[in-house]
């Protein structure tokens, strides 16, 4: 059922303000989202100040010098910091995206960071993506072949490769799931936008040859079809993909089965 | 407490195997209802203000009928699986259950009522 209010153990109380730099003049202030489930306390919205003209451009140069510097238990994930891995997604200034590649400077006032909505958090800004990842797995995102294995390669046009552009670049940071209202209501259920662009990537790979059983197994009012284009998905993307138009794509393959 | 499998859980019970025939549908009858609407529009109103016998005589005629009869029925199916999709959305549990049933008889039975109010006009 949809939940218009957070529960009581949720809502954020006002946390520690951390004390500014001294003798900075370019100073910028962070709030960011705190919560430890050692400590049995609601989450919090704990306050920084950091001195800009000694920080790196990306909001993860500026969660780094904090950690580093200020708060060591600021936890949050973290690899590549070039938006390969898809490790430091979170909500910053009401969008989800990528910290390492989202500039300090696209963000206008104080810097606002939250974890991924409408997930669990394990703790500050990690959300538990354990469901994502489990509906991801479940669209078998490999190649499925019934021919034997040829002598070489599977080979595939420059076509049909071009076909997989704009597709293959996800790196499964969830942002455009947890931006989907229609994944937040049915997470349950529903797929999400990541995991059907991930579907829809192998459904058109010339090589694969399970592409029935694919929409066999996407043809379902809750799996594929809980989403109404909201595109909120496309909106936020941190690498410019578009899996409102993946989504698409599908439905209109599961109409010409049937029309 | 259910030990179940993150796969379990996230694969469930599989897949209907049903949803693009209501996709078709809506999208079939979203076309056709903006085509139909608008006409039936301008014909409910230029009726209004009109007399009694008017009103009979405009919709006895076939074209007029038969557009508000079509109104009737494909905008209550429209109706009925748009609001079947908005209660999947936002309920749970025995309380969809219910409330899809209840779109459905309200639906059919408005369909019925206007049908047969057009019939006593038309006839």
């Amino acid at each position: 059922m949809v939940e218009f209010a957070l529960p009581k153990n949720s809502r954020i109380t006002t946390g520690k303000t951390w004390p500014k730099p001294e003798g900075a003049t370019n100073v910028r202030k962070f709030q960011i989202y705190r919560w430890n489930p050692d400590d049995g306390k609601n989450p919090s919205v704990d306050t920084y100040f950091l001195d800009m003209d000694k920080c790196g451009p990306m909001v993860l140069d500026a969660l780094i010098k904090i950690k580093n510097e200020i708060d060591p238990t600021l936890t949050f994930r973290r690899s590549c910091r070039e938006g390969i891995c898809g490790s430091c997604s979170m909500n910053i200034d009401g969008i989800n995206t990528l910290a390492c590649i989202y500039g300090l400077d696209e963000v206008k006032g104080d810097v606002k960071i939250y974890p991924l909505p409408h997930m669990p958090v394990v703790k500050d800004l990690i959300p538990d993506l354990t469901h994502f990842y489990a509906q991801h797995a479940s669209i078998m995102p490999w190649l499925e072949t019934k021919t034997n294995r040829p002598a070489k390669e599977w080979r595939q046009s420059i076509e049909d490769r071009k076909k997989l552009d704009g597709l293959y670049e996800c790196v499964m940071c969830a942002s455009c799931s947890t931006s989907c209202p229609s994944y937040w209501w049915n997470s349950d259920r529903y797929l999400g936008p990541a995991a059907l662009l991930h579907a829809y990537r192998w459904i058109i790979d010339s090589r694969d040859e399970a592409t029935g059983e694919r929409l066999d197994e996407l043809e379902d009012p809750f799996k594929l079809y809980r989403c109404h284009t909201i595109m909120n998905c496309t909106k936020t993307c941190p690498k410019g993909l578009n899996p409102a138009k993946a989504i698409a794509e599908i439905k209109k393959m599961l109409i010409e089965r049937h029309v | 407490m259910r030990f179940l499998t993150d796969r379990k859980r996230a694969v469930g019970r599989g897949a209907a195997g049903s949803g693009a025939e209501h996709h078709w549908y809506m999208i079939v009858s979203a076309v056709g209802l903006a085509v139909i609407v608008p006409i039936f529009i301008y014909i409910f109103g230029s009726t209004l203000g009109g007399s009694y016998e008017e009103v009979v005589a405009t919709f006895s005629r076939p074209v007029p009928a038969i557009l508000t009869a079509l109104v009737l029925i494909f905008g209550m199916q429209h109706f009925s699986k748009g609001a079947q999709m908005m209660i999947e959305d936002y309920t749970r549990k025995s309380t969809r259950k219910i409330l899809i049933i209840s779109v459905i008889i309200l639906s059919y039975g408005l369909t019925a009522f206007g049908l047969f109010a057009l019939a006593k006009l038309a006839l």
